[in-house]
């Protein structure tokens, strides 16, 4: 470059019209902006004084003077370095076309009406599509069962240790401490009554009835439907779901079954391990804190708590485990190819998961009471 | 152009390993302010790797690498941040951030690093969007409605927000139709000329190294064979060389790079 001025720019007020000064760049740029607003359109600019410019600056000289005159930059200012001249057309020829479209402008109340629409419309949509999905799903599993060379042994398994026997630690100690604070819980208020020795049978019919299935479920919601979305969501933006249908195979039975059947079978489990692992809790503050001692506690629970509750309890969970699986799946196949589309359908598959479970258990409450089980 | 100029880029004694595989053994290179510098190999030879280690994402297990007459590693955090802008990278699948729309995209940097308001930097990210020959509408689009050209575009008009003294460019023209790759190759140049660029480019598209590059280093062996220019690289004696620039692919697009002269 011949000009090695390495001052601000400047756009200058000479005798013979406007000069071009110093260095037109982008440290100078927001400045230079305001110095080109004012003067907007001008017929002739002296360049000689220009020193180093990148595009920042030819875009705002291609503003000042027009594309069509930056254009032919050659015939009125040759002394200008061979390479600010053919940076100076080639900014000029990109900006020859007008390059701010405004965005389509809606009046505001509308678009939060129109958002609005969408949303419902989108839950409603949601829930089709789920009922669609589980119908998929159902049907698949069907035809897969009467063909036992379909079976993917290796791909429940695989889904097992993962949903299921990972998870084991964390769900017995969840339970445990949850247990402990039911006890607690009921030792306080049934003090008062003279009645601790009920503790027992609170612990019991919660973990039984309720908190072993729904703590688990929760768990699993959190831990494996994140992971199902996860992993088939980052599959689908990697097109390997398209290269799953291409080679004449079905996602749904190579990606859903298993996942699916894995989660049905570990999620009962997990259920045992959380009722136990709550009723210890329970027992441990009864001994400690209560003088309810574990061979009296086990005395109590043999004597006073019917196998129903039990069994009530652990029917829910391949139900649960069901939606969950279904759900993480579901959301994983409707992830767009982006990094954000995956979070955002991760997300929506915890939270509906967890809704899920939480309404499903309401509902079966409200039954098994009516029904007396 | 600038023929034995200022050197940008200067890799000495570099070794790379994964393990206990050498990927790149006392290789030495330099790239000249101004040059377009292809880089060609066979696949494994550590095309990608390089331009890894030189731009600082991979450390080197031993060697020195001066990008600007700066070591990145030694550098402290503030400083090569600042050396950081000085060049750009285009990555082989583009790297566009796929949660921001194009003008966001190359806004980004320039918002960051210059203090630019967002309606300034996103003006000039238009403009670089229309330099690198997308149309005004795609400014608003965001990668994923994107064909696989546009986001090579894209991902060109990024690595130029700041404008860099230094471009790096991982396979520009790979998944590009022969019009599409002859008018990058076309764009490579103009933007050359225009801002000054020096360029390192890994590429397999024979028609880009005749129709653009000054120079090309030929990688085999953990090291790059010979950094000159074609007419000398294709007279090299090795084999790879050889099948490379004599098959019937090189041959063709040596004769096409001829009839345009």
């Amino acid at each position: 470059m011949t000009h090695t001025a390495t001052h601000a720019g400047t756009l200058e007020q000479g005798d013979e019209g406007l000069r071009a000064v110093g260095d037109w760049t982008l440290p100078h740029h927001s400045r230079l902006r305001r110095e080109v607003a004012k003067v907007r359109g001008t017929e002739t600019l002296d360049l000689t004084p220009l020193g180093r410019l990148d595009t920042s600056g030819a875009v705002l000289l291609v503003e000042l003077l027009g594309a069509q005159r930056v254009l032919r930059v050659g015939d009125w200012a040759p002394a200008l370095p061979a390479e600010q001249q053919a940076l100076l057309v080639a900014v000029a020829d990109a900006m020859r076309e007008p390059l701010d479209i405004a965005p389509p402008s809606v009046f505001p109340p509308l678009a939060a009406l129109a958002d609005l629409g969408q949303r419902v419309a989108g839950l409603g949509h949601q829930q089709f599509q789920l009922i669609g999905f589980i119908g998929v799903t159902l049907a698949s599993l069907v035809s897969g069962l009467l063909r036992p060379r379909r079976w993917r042994i290796t791909a429940l398994v695989a889904q097992l240790q993962q949903s299921g026997l990972n998870a084991i630690p964390i769900v017995a100690l969840l339970t445990f401490l949850v247990g402990a604070v039911v006890a607690f819980l009921g030792a306080t208020v049934l003090r008062d009554f003279g009645a601790t020795i009920y503790t027992v049978n609170l612990v019991a019919y919660s973990f039984l009835r309720e908190f072993g299935v729904l703590l688990a479920a929760i768990l699993l919601a959190g831990r494996t439907a994140s992971a199902f979305t996860a992993q088939i969501g980052a599959m689908k933006a990697n097109e390997e779901l398209d290269a799953i249908r291409t080679l004449g195979l079905s996602p749904v039975e190579l990606l859903v079954l298993p996942r699916v059947l894995a989660m049905m079978i570990s999620l009962p489990i997990l259920t045992l391990v959380g009722m136990l692992s709550g009723m210890l809790g329970g027992a441990l503050v009864c001994s400690l804190a209560l003088e309810i001692p574990l061979a009296q506690f086990l005395a109590i629970l043999q004597r006073d708590i019917p196998l129903n509750h039990f069994l009530v309890g652990l029917a829910k969970a391949p139900l649960f485990a069901f939606l969950i699986a279904v759900i993480g799946c579901l959301e994983g196949f409707k992830a767009a190819g982006s990094a954000q589309s995956v979070g955002e359908h991760t997300t929506s598959s915890v939270v509906q998961s967890i809704f899920m479970v939480i309404l499903l258990d309401a509902l079966a409450a409200l039954f098994f009471m009516e029904m007396g089980w | 152009m600038s023929g034995a100029g200022e050197t940008v880029i200067e890799v000495r004694d570099l070794v790379n390993r994964f393990g206990s595989h050498c990927v790149h053994e006392n290789l030495d290179l330099d790239i000249y302010r101004g040059e377009i510098l292809g880089v060609v190999g066979g696949s494994g030879t550590g095309k990608s790797v390089l331009l890894r280690s030189i731009v600082g994402l991979k450390r080197p297990d031993a060697g020195s690498i001066r990008v600007l007459g700066e070591d990145l590693q030694r550098l402290p955090a503030d400083e090569r941040s600042r050396l950081e802008r000085r060049f750009g990278v285009l990555f082989q699948r583009g790297a566009l951030f796929t949660s921001l729309n194009l003008q966001e995209n190359v806004a980004l940097p320039l918002i960051e690093h210059s203090g630019l308001t967002r309606a300034d930097a996103e003006h000039l990210a238009r403009v670089k969007l229309a330099l690198v020959g997308l149309p005004p509408q795609a400014a608003r689009l965001t990668p994923d409605a994107l064909s696989g050209g546009m986001v090579k575009r894209a991902a060109l008009a990024r690595a130029l927000a700041m404008d860099p003294e230094v471009l790096f460019l991982d396979e520009p023209t790979a998944g590009l139709d022969p019009i599409g790759a002859g008018a990058f190759d076309r764009l490579l140049l103009t933007l050359r000329d225009a801002l000054g660029l020096s360029v390192f480019l890994v590429t397999h598209d024979l028609d880009t190294l005749y129709s653009t590059c000054d120079r090309v280093a030929v990688l085999s062996d953990r090291r790059v064979l010979v950094a000159e220019r074609l007419a000398v690289v294709e007279a090299t004696d090795n084999e790879w060389i050889r099948d490379y620039f004599h098959g019937p692919r090189g041959r063709a697009a040596s004769q096409a790079a001829q009839r345009k002269e």
